[in-house]
């Protein structure tokens, strides 16, 4: 038992993020509100922002901005990989971020066309208004 | 349907976390994400591109086309918000507007007319609040130094955090807060719909203009070392200077889009009234 203690303290990170993603798939599932879900959608994708922003940390690691990397007392000393975080999931993080907001944009529209054609959001009451 | 999502929910959750055993420690510096590609952006981004923000460096320059298509999903997002909400019809009956100093309350039949001296008047809609003189006032004071915050942002992109993205979303919510604090429609005499969408496809337009460019002069697209014909700089800034403009312009398409989206969403379509 202990064993998966120390496996989980070692990596809470992935523990957290996988427990966010659940709430978030089984709010898409689950929930009858159309809203509901998309807030479902938003903490899924949260959930893998953070998975990536864990991936790309280093102990004992700074920004990655080169210190003293531009100006006139710009350094010329060597740049150790070591000495800077992973810069490439934070790139593809940003970048996901702003399909987040696109998608929630784009999707919130469609939720209010939804709404002014049936007038309602609960998913069953739509579904009896298709049908009818 | 509860149930079934739930043992869903547990299945998958199961799954990956047997999975995590696999995962490298958190923040093991030797993990395979941090071995392959990412100490060559590390070490060499500064010298290859000029740019000390390796975030910058590596959105704008190794995985510009990623950033261009980006700017384009961010577009066609704005796009399909107008297209799927904007409607033209208009209401049929006046509108009632509501004189601030003496608080009389005037009609007009005719709902494209507006009463003369626009600040003193007040329209009244089914959500109608009183006059704030504070919060008016107090997001008047802000707007401007939010603005130059989010203009600094993406100007400073280069060197310090921030960038076309971040810049603009500032910018746009600085733009959103005039929205919210006055009303929408104050926000469009500022700011019309026309002039959001021209802004929007610039910033594509910039972005794509300045790849093209790249290629008129000789070589890749978005090969920013090729500026250094028509840019008057040291060749080594050349490429982070490449990458500022870049960044502008993805700044100009988040600003515009982020006010799109908000107009048009927070008026279903109508443009007449916002929240």
């Amino acid at each position: 038992m202990p064993d998966i203690v120390t496996e989980i303290i070692h990596k809470y990170n992935y523990w957290l993020y996988i427990i966010l993603m659940m709430i978030g798939l089984y709010a898409m599932i689950a929930k009858n509100n159309l809203i509901k879900k998309l807030i479902g959608m938003n903490i899924f994708q949260t959930a893998i922002i953070l998975f990536f922003i864990s991936i790309g940390y280093k102990e004992d690691a700074t920004i990655p901005i080169i210190v003293g990397g531009h100006g006139p007392e710009m350094s010329h000393q060597a740049i150790e990989a070591a000495q800077y975080m992973n810069p490439l999931p934070h790139v593809l993080m940003l970048t996901a971020i702003v399909v987040s907001v696109a998608t929630l944009g784009v999707a919130l529209a469609l939720v209010i066309m939804v709404y002014q054609r049936y007038q309602t959001l609960e998913e069953d009451e739509i579904r009896m208004r298709v049908t009818q | 349907m509860k149930l079934a999502g739930l043992i869903i929910v547990m299945i998958c959750g199961g799954l990956l976390l047997t999975a995590t055993q696999d995962f490298p420690a958190w923040g093991d510096p030797s993990s395979p994400a941090s071995t392959h590609l990412s100490p060559h952006f590390i070490t060499e981004a500064l010298h290859e591109t000029g740019a000390p923000n390796l975030v910058t460096a590596v959105l704008a320059d190794y995985r510009g086309y990623d950033t261009m298509f980006e700017t384009v999903v961010v577009f066609g997002a704005g796009l399909a918000c107008i297209l799927l909400l904007r409607t033209y019809t208009q209401r049929t009956r006046g509108r009632e507007y509501r004189h601030i100093p003496t608080g009389i309350v005037i009609h007009i039949q005719d709902p494209n007319k507006a009463p003369k001296g626009q600040r003193e008047f007040q329209l009244i809609d089914n959500m109608w609040v009183p006059h704030d003189l504070i919060i008016k006032t107090v997001c008047r004071i802000l707007i401007p130094f939010i603005q130059i915050f989010g203009l600094y942002v993406v100007c400073h992109g280069d060197f310090s955090p921030g960038g076309g993205f971040q810049g603009g979303v500032i910018f746009g919510a600085s733009l959103i807060l005039l929205a919210l604090s006055f009303d929408l429609r104050t926000f469009l005499e500022q700011m019309s719909e026309k002039a959001l969408g021209l802004l929007c496809a610039l910033g594509v337009v910039i972005y794509s203009g300045i790849g093209c460019m790249c290629i008129l002069l000789g070589g890749n697209f978005l090969d920013y070392s090729q500026l250094a014909a028509v840019l008057p700089v040291d060749p080594g800034h050349v490429r982070a200077l490449g990458m500022l403009g870049v960044e502008i312009g993805v700044g100009f398409s988040v600003m515009s889009v982020m006010a799109i989206l908000y107009v048009n969403i927070a008026s279903a379509g109508r443009h007449n009234q916002g929240l």
